[in-house]
């Protein structure tokens, strides 16, 4: 692994810290107050400080320094969490992930709106801080930092300023030419031992800044009865020559100058020799270079020498005396406990499964789903040859089969909820665009999301995002009243939108609700008359001109406005949505608002397809599109215009569609009585009833991509690879719809690739 | 033989950098996420020297410190807190949960290698 690996892991934990960041700060908004969240929250913008901090990603660090900064102030109750607050916080975190975007792909940040930004976060810990010195006298030093030691964090390493005298000294540039002596006196507590540090240990870094004299003082060392084996019975005069500072000798002792007495004196060359207050007792640390070896330790006064503390030795050998007493007391008691103890090994695991997850690149579950298709394919060939060469139909290979069918059911039932992920991280990502469209429209909108964790393949979570965003900006702009006109309605001043996903028989229904003014019913006719859209007479329904919002070409807005008049109408969002083989509709009560619901597929790798046959060709129709299957009969053909021709089912007369015409597989019409009509619900909401020579049956089939191999077929979405091992085709239905509309099959008229 | 180092940060950023700043140094590394895997692990580790993150879900550096210096047969394992908290108080409360060091990010492989070896032999 190395350091661009190690940041991609770091950006790719970003995305993890920002999104537990934002669903933690709307937690706090909706008043949630449990330390946790905040902890959490605090933690995610600390994370990204640091990682950014190792790559010097400056920018990134100076912005969440001062997010962290006013975060902390949350975190100790310093800083009441008010709905402003978090305003200002959530805007904060959407500042934090285009910086980490910035960091990551190049780019620019909103510079203006990042300043303005860390203003607000310091006014926010500032204005605390003068609470904080109301309360008590003294000022707190974190919100008093100053922003720019961001940048450049090692200047905020925490050292403590040491009292430095030059008084002690001759001439500081003499002393760094021939080097200086100190006097050094060092006497650890207990402490010191006890949270790891080592006097050894701190001796030989000393000895290595300069020439040392080293003397144990061995006066305070009781006698071996009355002597606490965890108690500092040393203390230590060194005389080290160096061409070192004060600072750096002290800088050894960094983290020991709190459990011991330490005193650094430099001393005149002269005077040194008298001032050596005791016999030089030789104290050797060569012992350290390598682990003392056991015989040394007959050797009593130099073994508590290079422990520091007179029992160490004794202190060691009666723990592993007491540890082993206590395995052999395990051992003894093990086999009473057994049980118990494996219960308990048992949950410890459980616990630590929990939640475990691993990380596999995408490429290799791809691989697995397709690898899985094939199985899905080969089992279903083996079947069906199974089925044809065994006449007797009761033997024990058929039996086997069916569990084998069972099983592959099974397999890729499991693989293809590997690629499932939760619709959380779009729908979080929504919740940043309500904010930012209402604030530009000068409207007051809340988002309520549902269903945040219900799963779906991840291509199509990837691919929703677009078309949400676009639901929802619509929602934000024309959706929405202004809050004058909503309390004018007598309606709350702040608009809801709520987001919810849900899963309902086998495939994600994902629903758009606002509590607006709902669909203006009278002026989307008028702009679809104006548009040519429909004709002026037309007789519509409520929900026919509803659904005139999806028509292409189609645009609502008087204005076309910053927000959701980018050229894109709710036509491209139905595309899309068809692209990936869903549904949309809306439904709109005037003065109430509007919801649109999408339902879509769960994954992209499968289909449920009717099986049929059209001119002696075998193709694949999607069952999503299907309402119903039904047999014509000749009383209820109405022939209409040239070659158009109508079916009548119960009381309403619905275009009849030669699938065979349209994709070219005959010249001539097929006679509706031969075959089947399979009604489908086609762009628009409007019906159509679909000629099809026989239906075969139904199958999932597994969809292989046509464009990947091929090139796009205009009218076929895909293919999949039958059991009887015959590809056949997965027919595009709004294409061929489309198609009979008399617009002839362009390449850009289809809809359902999919892939 | 080579030192065993067990790390505690719930940064996977971090926890790789860690692995490999000390790999690369010669040391054998075992890695926890938080806290309580820390102390969860420490058992079978044995570890020559620990370092830890402060900020932690689960059982904060703190936290971690104490039980590791609770525990009679890991107490006297140097631990060396990693953290960019720079404030003395946030210094003094590791120091007195037990903590022997501490190494300041940003992540810094000299400094990190340096404090390892000042409190190890």
């Amino acid at each position: 692994m190395d350091m661009n690996e190690i940041k991609e892991i770091f950006f790719q934990e970003c995305e993890e810290q920002l999104a537990e960041l934002e669903s933690g700060l709307l937690k706090l908004n909706d008043g949630d107050r449990d330390p946790e969240t905040v902890n959490a929250v605090f933690r995610a913008v600390h994370s990204i400080k640091g990682g950014a901090g190792a790559f010097g990603l400056d920018d990134l660090v100076a912005f969440a320094h001062v997010f962290e900064t006013t975060l902390d102030c949350v975190r100790s109750n310093r800083l009441e969490p008010t709905q402003d607050v978090l305003k200002v916080m959530l805007k904060s975190a959407d500042v934090l992930a285009d910086l980490t975007n910035a960091a990551r792909d190049g780019g620019c940040v909103d510079e203006a709106r990042s300043r303005g930004l860390v203003k607000e976060l310091e006014a926010l810990a500032n204005g605390e801080a003068l609470v904080a010195s109301a309360e008590a006298p003294k000022p707190t030093p974190k919100a008093a930092e100053p922003v720019q030691a961001a940048p450049a964090p090692t200047d905020e390493s925490g050292f403590q300023p040491i009292p430095f005298s030059f008084d002690s000294f001759g001439d500081d540039e003499v002393a760094a030419e021939y080097g200086d002596t100190y006097e050094i006196s060092f006497r650890p507590r207990r402490e010191l031992f006890s949270k790891g540090n080592e006097a050894a240990l701190l001796l030989r870094d000393l000895s290595r800044i300069g020439e040392v004299s080293i003397n144990c003082d061995l006066d305070a060392l009781p006698a071996l009865e009355s002597m606490d084996p965890e108690e500092s019975y040393f203390s230590w005069k060194i005389s080290l020559k160096t061409v070192k500072t004060e600072d750096d000798i002290r800088a050894v002792f960094e983290f020991a100058e709190w459990d011991c007495d330490l005193e650094v004196k430099a001393v005149e060359a002269a005077s040194q020799a008298e001032e050596l207050p005791m016999v030089p007792v030789p104290f050797d640390l060569s012992a350290l270079d390598d682990v003392p070896a056991p015989a040394e330790e007959s050797e009593p006064a130099r073994a508590a020498a290079e422990s520091g503390t007179a029992g160490e030795d004794a202190k060691m050998a009666a723990a592993a005396a007491r540890v082993e007493k206590k395995e052999s007391a395990a051992a003894a008691a093990a086999q009473t406990t057994a049980a118990a103890a494996a219960a308990a090994a048992q949950t410890t695991a459980a616990a630590a499964a929990a939640g475990q997850t691993i990380r596999v690149d995408l490429d290799r579950v791809d691989r697995l789903i397709n690898l899985v298709g094939e199985l899905v394919i080969n089992q279903a060939m083996l079947s069906q040859s199974v089925i044809e060469n065994d006449t007797t139909g009761t033997s024990s290979i058929n039996m086997g089969l069916e569990e084998l069918q069972q099983l592959t059911r099974e397999i890729q039932d499991s693989v293809m909820a590997i690629r499932a992920q939760p619709v959380k991280p779009v729908f979080q990502r929504m919740s940043r665009i309500v904010r930012e469209v209402a604030d530009m429209v000068g409207k007051s909108i809340r988002l309520v999301t549902e269903g945040e964790n219900t799963e779906v393949d991840k291509t199509v979570i990837d691919k929703l995002a677009e078309p949400l965003t676009h639901m929802i900006r619509n929602a934000v702009d024309h959706g929405i009243e202004t809050p004058e006109k909503r309390e004018a309605a007598g309606k709350d001043p702040e608009g809801t939108i709520k987001l919810t996903a849900k899963h309902r028989s086998g495939r994600i229904l994902i629903e758009l609700v606002d509590d607006g003014a709902g669909i203006n019913r009278e002026r989307v006719k008028q702009k679809a008359i104006d548009n040519d859209l429909i004709a002026p007479d037309a007789n519509l329904t409520d929900e026919e001109i509803d659904n005139l919002i999806f028509a292409p070409g189609f645009s609502t807005a008087d204005k076309i406005s910053d927000i959701s008049g980018r050229g894109v109408g709710m036509d491209v969002v139905k595309r899309s949505i068809q692209a990936l083989g869903g549904r949309i509709s809306i439904s709109s009560r005037p003065g109430q608002g509007s919801t649109f619901t999408m339902s879509l597929p769960l994954t992209l790798a499968v289909l449920d397809g009717m099986v049929v046959t059209v001119a002696g060709q075998t193709l694949v129709v999607p069952l999503t599109a299907i309402v119903e299957t039904l047999q014509p009969e000749a009383s209820a053909i109405h022939s209409f215009g040239a070659n158009q021709r109508l079916i009548s089912i119960r009381n309403s007369f619905c275009p009849l569609v030669d699938v065979g015409r349209i994709l070219n597989f005959r010249s001539a019409h097929a006679n509706p009585m031969e075959g089947v009509a399979l009604l489908v619900e086609s762009e628009g909401g409007g019906q159509r009833a679909l000629m099809v020579d026989a239906i075969q049956g139904q199958r999932q089939v597994v969809i292989k991509s046509l464009e990947a191999n091929y090139t796009h077929v205009p009218g076929i979405a895909a293919a999949t690879i039958l059991g009887d091992g015959r590809v056949a085709l997965i027919l595009d239905v709004d294409a061929v719809v489309a198609a009979s509309r008399g617009h002839s099959l362009k390449p850009e008229m289809s809809l359902a690739a999919t892939g | 033989m080579k030192k065993k180092v067990l790390t505690v940060d719930d940064s996977r950023t971090i926890r790789n950098m860690l692995l490999v700043t000390l790999n690369n140094a010669g040391f054998e590394t075992i890695q926890a996420e938080d806290g309580v895997e820390g102390l969860e692990v420490l058992e079978g580790a044995n570890p020559d020297v620990i370092v830890t993150d402060i900020n932690m879900p689960r059982l904060d550096g703190f936290g971690f410190i104490e039980g590791v210096r609770r525990n009679e047969k890991y107490r006297a394992v140097p631990i060396l807190v990693l953290t960019t908290e720079s404030d003395a108080e946030k210094k003094n409360r590791a120091r007195q949960a037990g903590a022997t060091g501490w190494i300041v990010k940003p992540f810094d492989p000299a400094k990190l290698i340096d404090a390892i070896e000042r409190v190890t032999a």
